[in-house]
């Protein structure tokens, strides 16, 4: 049944009469376009069109609209058009065909190339104060929540509390020790290795130790909590968002603020010092194995001289950071699941700012800290 | 149920088994549907009619049985069915919510078909893409909006015609009309019946909407206990004498909707 797509044409006089056959449909779309492009550069040339569509055995809508663009083609330019022998089962296809398409596009206006770039930049430094009013907003609705659970405790959704710090907090520890426990034992093999040059290979304690403490611990923690936890708060609320559960939450009179949000930061903030405080362990224990084999220092001189190398401050400078940053991770991430739109395209874009924002407002808070640290000389 | 001869139906099921564990959803089901007509399948909610479907579209594993569908069987197994693959250009689904690509515009989504199947220029792909949206009764200015931007009715106009796309000839609709008002749905309907006019098509359509069953579809499939249990067009389900059937189309909804005493 199904042929090729043929296109004869004849010259009757001044009109050009075009016979279609065959096949006029999407399987044969390239075919028909060619077709198409030898005979439309024709059309002006000639006075009159007539088409006989009585050989077409097969047509759909490609092949409809080809038709009716070679028909609309000719009558632009002035033509009498006359389209015969449409068999009966193909007559109601065209007619709707002839109705398509009649607006005409409007081509985008152009634009000053110079005033483009001043308008985007005028838009990025417009957003980049809406991402600070966005976090502040964020903090100050979670303080409001925070303060009414104050007063009535019994509102705190206590359960979702303990099943969040389940999931942000045990069920992280594995990886958080691993890795850890890999960045200790990494600085003290290369503190060994350039220590040794000059004679100081018993300061690598010093080095893993004050440096674990105060700073590595809960930066690498931080960033990880950031990357396993932060996403998954993001993506979570993105998809409540999108299906409109958080709607249906705030018109049952809830505060999805207090319901949603308020748990899963306090776990955060629960966790985070916790992770910390294992990852700094973990570290140094990863800093001891490789002390013991690789440097030749055993676990017990390891420990007296981290003993002296330490103090209670260096924990607590490390340790003090860790709230701070699970809150800004916190915020973050559910402030951009809040912000995702309809399309699944978002929820990605999303997940992928909340990440890259918060492990940067992580490092931020860390050069902050820093340097309030060392002015109050801790 | 008469066997009529294979080259004359879309779809022909025999003797099909669906099951989840030890659930058996559909038990031994047989059912034609003849090309050129469009088919309504009725049953209670959660009797398997979108299993029923989504079996057919290939979606769900078969436990035993044969599906045919435009004369060639489309198996589950064997990734390099050449056949099968085929058979799936000839079909246009429109799901239930639709399921437009949400990253893509409404024209963009009714391109994809055509940009994935056929070699055409980017102009003439954007002019049959409009045309098809203007044949659903969208407007160009529809097409540059997102998914998340289009009323429920607009959605489906859109699903359509993305399932239209390639010009099928078979279409499977999941509840169309649901979430319509009745005018949007009547439209529907209507552009359903011109279109398999115009197009020749052949439509597979799950729908409880009543009206529907009455103005758009040939034939009525009822669905009940894992089986097709009465087949045929709407005056013959009427006098059907299974219960389930009975209660369906002499419910009070149904009285309300009967058009003519003559009719039943």
């Amino acid at each position: 049944m199904s042929s090729a797509p043929l296109l004869d044409e004849t010259n009757r006089g001044e009109t050009l009469e075009l016979i279609p056959s065959g096949s006029w449909t999407a399987a044969y779309a390239a075919a028909l376009e060619r077709l198409f492009d030898v005979v439309s550069p024709r059309l002006s040339r000639s006075k009159g069109l007539t088409i006989d569509m009585a050989g077409v055995s097969e047509l759909d809508t490609l092949g409809a609209w080809l038709i009716e663009k070679l028909s609309r083609q000719a009558r632009d330019s002035g033509h009498a058009v006359a389209v015969v022998g449409v068999a009966e089962r193909y007559a109601g296809l065209i007619d709707d065909i002839r109705l398509v398409n009649r607006d005409k596009p409007k081509t985008a206006a152009w634009q000053n190339p110079m005033l483009a770039r001043l308008e985007s930049i005028g838009r990025s430094s417009l957003s980049a104060i809406q991402e600070a009013a966005v976090f502040v907003q964020m903090l100050g609705a979670l303080s409001n929540a925070g303060y009414a659970v104050t007063r009535r405790p019994r509102r705190l959704r206590f359960t979702s509390v303990i099943y969040q710090l389940y999931q942000v907090g045990w069920r992280a520890i594995p990886i958080m020790a691993l890795v850890t426990f890999l960045i200790g034992g990494i600085i003290a093999q290369q503190g060994f290795f350039f220590f040794r040059k000059f004679g100081a290979g018993s300061y690598v304690v010093d080095l893993v130790g004050i440096l674990v403490l105060r700073e590595l611990g809960v930066l690498i923690v931080a960033i990880m909590v950031a990357g396993r936890s932060g996403s998954a708060y993001t993506a979570e609320l993105g998809s409540m968002k999108m299906r409109e559960e958080i709607d249906a939450l705030s018109t049952m009179g809830l505060d999805p603020i207090e319901v949603l949000i308020l748990p899963r930061i306090i776990a955060l903030v629960c966790a985070l010092p916790m992770l910390a405080f294992i990852g700094a362990m973990s570290a140094l224990s990863g800093g001891g194995l490789v002390a013991w084999l690789y440097g030749g220092m055993s676990p017990l001189i390891f420990t007296a001289r981290l003993h002296d190398a330490v103090s209670i401050t260096h924990f607590e400078v490390g340790i003090l950071k860790a709230p701070f940053m699970a809150l800004a991770i916190g915020i973050v991430a559910c402030s951009e699941g809040l912000r995702v739109a309809g399309s699944a395209e978002s929820l990605g874009a999303r997940t992928t700012i909340s990440v890259v924002k918060s492990i940067f407002l992580v490092i931020l808070l860390d050069g902050g800290f820093a340097i309030f640290f060392a002015s109050i000389g801790m | 149920m008469v066997d009529i001869a294979s080259d004359s139906l879309a779809i022909r099921i025999r003797d099909l088994v669906v099951a989840f564990g030890e659930q058996i959803v559909i038990d031994h089901l047989d059912l034609d549907v003849r090309r050129g007509e469009i088919l309504g399948l009725v049953g209670a909610s959660g009797a398997g009619k979108s299993v029923l479907m989504r079996t057919i579209i290939g979606l769900l594993p078969k436990r035993s049985g044969d599906i045919e569908v435009m004369g060639v069987d489309i198996d589950d197994h064997g990734a390099d069915n050449a056949e099968a693959d085929n058979a799936k250009t000839c079909w246009g689904i429109l799901f239930q919510q639709g399921a437009l690509f949400s990253s893509l515009t409404a024209l963009q989504n009714v391109e994809f078909p055509i940009r994935e199947g056929l070699v055409l220029s980017a102009e003439l792909m954007k002019e049959v893409a409009t045309a098809k949206l203007e044949m659903v009764g969208l407007t160009p200015r529809d097409g540059d909006k997102l998914p998340a931007e289009l009323s429920g009715g607009m959605t489906k106009r859109v699903g359509l015609a993305r399932a239209l796309a390639l010009d099928p000839a078979l279409v499977f609709l999941d509840e169309p009309t649901s979430g319509l008002d009745p005018i949007a749905a009547g439209e529907f309907d209507d552009l359903i019946r011109t279109l398999q006019k115009t197009l020749g098509l052949t439509v597979f359509m799950v729908t409880h909407d009543l009206a529907s069953l009455n103005t758009v579809c040939d034939r009525v499939a009822a669905l009940a206990d894992g089986k097709i249990v009465a087949i045929g067009p709407m005056s013959q389900l009427r006098h059907s004498v299974h219960p389930w059937v009975k209660a369906y189309f002499h419910g009070k909804r149904s009285l309300m909707l009967q058009p003519k005493a003559s009719e039943i």
